[in-house]
């Protein structure tokens, strides 16, 4: 029987996951914006779980919304990104560095 | 009689100002007829006070004249206490000044701050008369303090010459060392007695000898012992007393006008006076009368010495100053008063008149002051020669000269002083001023033989250009050598005798030396008759045939003694070490003092740690926190999830 906790412990694996996608990755940006997007999956995950679990559907509802606006955000990552590209000819995280203190 | 002391005062002001600030516009001649005749009106209604005083029975006034504050009953004021000791005091300044003044006419000729020097000696003149007729403590300091700035600004009068900027550097810091003592004894005078006024104070007198005051746990001393010694060393500092001795003879840098005045006949008298117009004060406190004495014995005898050795013209007339000065004040120590305040009257004639004939003979020899380098200069400057006669015979007490009257009844007032228990201190000071009568009499004739007679050492240049000064130097001369030579007849008996002074000057009973003296007085001629039988005579004698023995005679003995003894030659020549050991010593101590605190204190703690330390370090603090700010995404995303990952768990686990 598949329970709770296993649809826990895949949203957490995928959470860090992207964590270390985030924090690993320093070559391409858009690597990093899909660990984002995977992150807010795995906590779209959460709310199914306990949505279920519970018994309540309203959890299912805020994974709507929550998709709406990441489908938003991605959009308006990949226009900067692309306004980034022409400035800089490059994606590379590792050049992106002027805020050096 | 208020309006008189008005003019008196602000008259040398008024002309003080003008040449000061307007001295280009009214020009040289604009200048120095201002300032005479604004300082011969001050002296004519001096004289007038004066004689109204003697002859009219004008009483002692006392008038405030402004309050300028008053705080928590402290009245601070201005105004005038005119007595006798008041009226003398104003006479002698205001009639020394005035024939400076005349005299700077001719001194002063070719000099380029003619206009400033006659702007100076009038500010003086009105700062001393501030001083002397003043009725409270503050207008004193006032006065000290305001003759104490022209004293500076005239010593460094020759402002570009190195050795003027030092010696009237010196003069401000030794004075500072006196004023320092002065302004205590009047803060300890405004704590015992609650009053600035002289009136006051005087009337609580008996309330502040009553009180005791514990300057280190647990050894209380009379509450008057310690007003009176630190109102002293204010006079010592003023009036140059050993040890703060040491500004007078620097001070002879200035011109020789002022040393005639400031420096001889005035200025230096202020201490005199002050400790003369104390008398109720010290006369209550033996123990300070005793340091008075001492001090007095030890200037009057050992700065006489230092004459002998010196070879500059104005120098050795300082040292004589000096000396003098210490008589006066052995004769206050000695409560003779009125013999000090007498002394200082033919003195300041005398010695003013010594002074400006040592200035006549300047001139004469083009600003050469060695007296090894004059002589003979008898047949060439008469009047000079017959008036530094005059001055020289009063210096060393000559019978019938104004300074044998009073130094022989200051002697004899010492004489008379030996109170109980007084031993040690009564002998010391009887053989000081007694044995410096001889040393006084060979400083004096040393200088005055090798000026005037002898042969001509001068160098050719000079000697054809030799030739008497101008009248405006030699009618001072003669005016001065006038009081000089007869004031003694005249004044002797009532000064001293006469209670003359009346309640200005307060001797208790037990004190009174001259009173007690009063009993043998036949009157001066009966003094001058017997002058031949007294030890200070044959001293005086045997002092001036020394110095005609060793500079006329045999001219060659001096130069023996000074390689036979070259070890007390040395210190007299060294000024007893005095000058090493303040500049050495004090003054070397002092910098090296700021030294330590300017390039430790300041550059060091101040500035590197506290100032650039703190601006440092941070800018260091900040060096490193930089290094967090890589600027990659990463690591802030990083830093973010482990700060949610720190909060999420303490949400759990510690809550």
């Amino acid at each position: 029987m598949i329970g709770l906790q296993h649809y826990l412990t895949l949203s957490a694996m995928l959470f860090v996951l992207s964590i270390a996608g985030i924090v690993i990755n320093r070559r391409n940006l858009i690597l990093l914006l899909m660990c984002i997007e995977l992150m807010l999956l795995a906590v779209n995950f959460n709310f199914i779980a306990f949505s279920r679990h519970l018994g309540d559907d309203t959890g299912q509802v805020f994974v709507f919304f929550i998709l709406t606006v990441a489908a938003a955000e991605a959009a308006i990552g990949l226009a900067i990104l692309v306004v980034l590209f022409r400035n800089r000819r490059s994606i590379n995280v590792q050049e992106l560095n002027t805020m050096k203190g | 009689m208020l309006n008189y002391y008005l003019i008196i005062v602000l008259a040398p002001l008024a002309a003080a100002i003008v040449a000061g600030l307007f001295g280009k516009q009214i020009g040289r001649a604009g200048s120095h007829w201002i300032t005479i005749l604004a300082v011969g009106l001050s002296c004519a209604l001096s004289m007038l006070v004066l004689r109204n005083m003697l002859w009219g029975g004008a009483p002692s006034e006392n008038i405030s004249l402004y309050t300028w504050a008053v705080t928590d009953g402290l009245r601070m004021e201005v105004g005038f206490l005119v007595d006798r000791l008041t009226a003398l005091m104003m006479a002698v300044v205001t009639f020394v000044s005035f024939m400076v003044h005349i005299y700077t006419v001719g001194y002063m000729r070719d000099d380029p701050g003619y206009e400033r020097f006659f702007s100076f000696i009038s500010l003086f003149t009105f700062s001393m008369l501030m001083l002397v007729m003043s009725n409270n403590f503050l207008q004193l300091f006032f006065g000290w303090e305001a003759v104490g700035l022209v004293s500076y600004l005239l010593i460094g009068f020759w402002f570009k010459r190195e050795s003027a900027i030092f010696a009237n550097f010196k003069a401000f810091l030794v004075n500072r060392v006196g004023d320092f003592g002065f302004i205590l004894g009047i803060s300890g005078v405004v704590m015992f007695a609650g009053s600035l006024d002289y009136a006051e104070v005087f009337a609580s007198a008996d309330q502040i000898a009553g009180q005791n005051i514990e300057l280190f746990p647990g050894s209380p001393w009379n509450a008057m012992t310690v007003v009176c010694i630190l109102l002293f060393i204010g006079a010592m500092g003023k009036s140059a007393q050993a040890p703060l001795h040491v500004w007078l003879p620097d001070s002879m840098e200035g011109p020789t006008p002022i040393s005639a005045l400031i420096h001889a006949a005035t200025m230096v008298t202020a201490g005199i006076f002050m400790v003369a117009r104390m008398s109720p004060l010290f006369e209550l406190s033996e123990t300070a009368l005793a340091v008075v004495i001492i001090i007095g014995a030890i200037t009057a005898f050992f700065m006489g010495l230092l004459g002998i050795v010196q070879n500059d013209i104005k120098r050795v007339v300082a040292y004589s100053t000096l000396s003098q000065l210490g008589y006066m004040t052995v004769a206050l120590g000695a409560s003779a008063y009125s013999a000090a305040i007498f002394h200082l009257m033919t003195h300041a004639f005398f010695k003013a008149l010594l002074f400006l004939a040592a200035g006549s003979v300047i001139i004469a020899m083009h600003h050469e002051q060695d007296i090894r380098k004059m002589g003979g200069l008898k047949k060439y400057m008469p009047i000079t020669y017959w008036t530094a006669l005059i001055g020289s015979l009063a210096l060393i007490g000559f019978p019938g000269s104004g300074g044998f009257f009073s130094k022989d009844l200051l002697i004899e007032a010492v004489h008379e002083s030996h109170w109980e228990g007084q031993g040690a201190i009564y002998w010391i000071a009887y053989l000081s001023v007694l044995l410096g009568v001889f040393v006084t009499a060979l400083y004096t004739f040393r200088m005055f033989f090798l000026v005037f007679h002898g042969e001509e050492r001068m160098d050719a240049e000079t000697k054809s250009h030799l030739h008497e000064t101008p009248w405006v130097v030699t009618v001072p001369l003669i005016l001065l050598a006038i009081p000089s030579a007869v004031i003694g007849w005249y004044a002797v008996e009532a000064v001293l005798f006469g209670g003359y002074f009346g309640d200005a000057i307060e001797v208790t009973q037990r004190h009174d030396v001259l009173g007690r003296m009063a009993a043998d007085w036949h009157g001066s001629k009966g003094l001058v008759t017997h002058a031949i039988q007294t030890p200070i005579f044959w001293l005086a004698a045997a002092g001036v045939f020394t110095a005609w023995l060793l500079y006329l005679k045999r001219p060659d003995i001096p130069a023996t003694i000074q390689s036979k003894v070259t070890g007390l030659y040395n210190l007299l020549d060294r000024k007893y070490y005095m000058d090493d050991l303040y500049i050495k010593g004090f003054a070397a101590w002092g910098r090296s003092i700021g030294n330590l605190l300017w390039k430790k204190g300041d550059e060091l703690i101040i500035d590197g740690v506290i100032v650039n330390g703190t601006a440092n370090s941070i800018g260091k603090l900040a060096g490193v926190m930089r290094q967090i700010q890589t600027g990659y995404l990463y690591t802030y995303a990083f830093a973010m999830i482990i700060g949610l990952t720190m909060l999420l768990s303490w949400l759990i686990w510690f809550r």
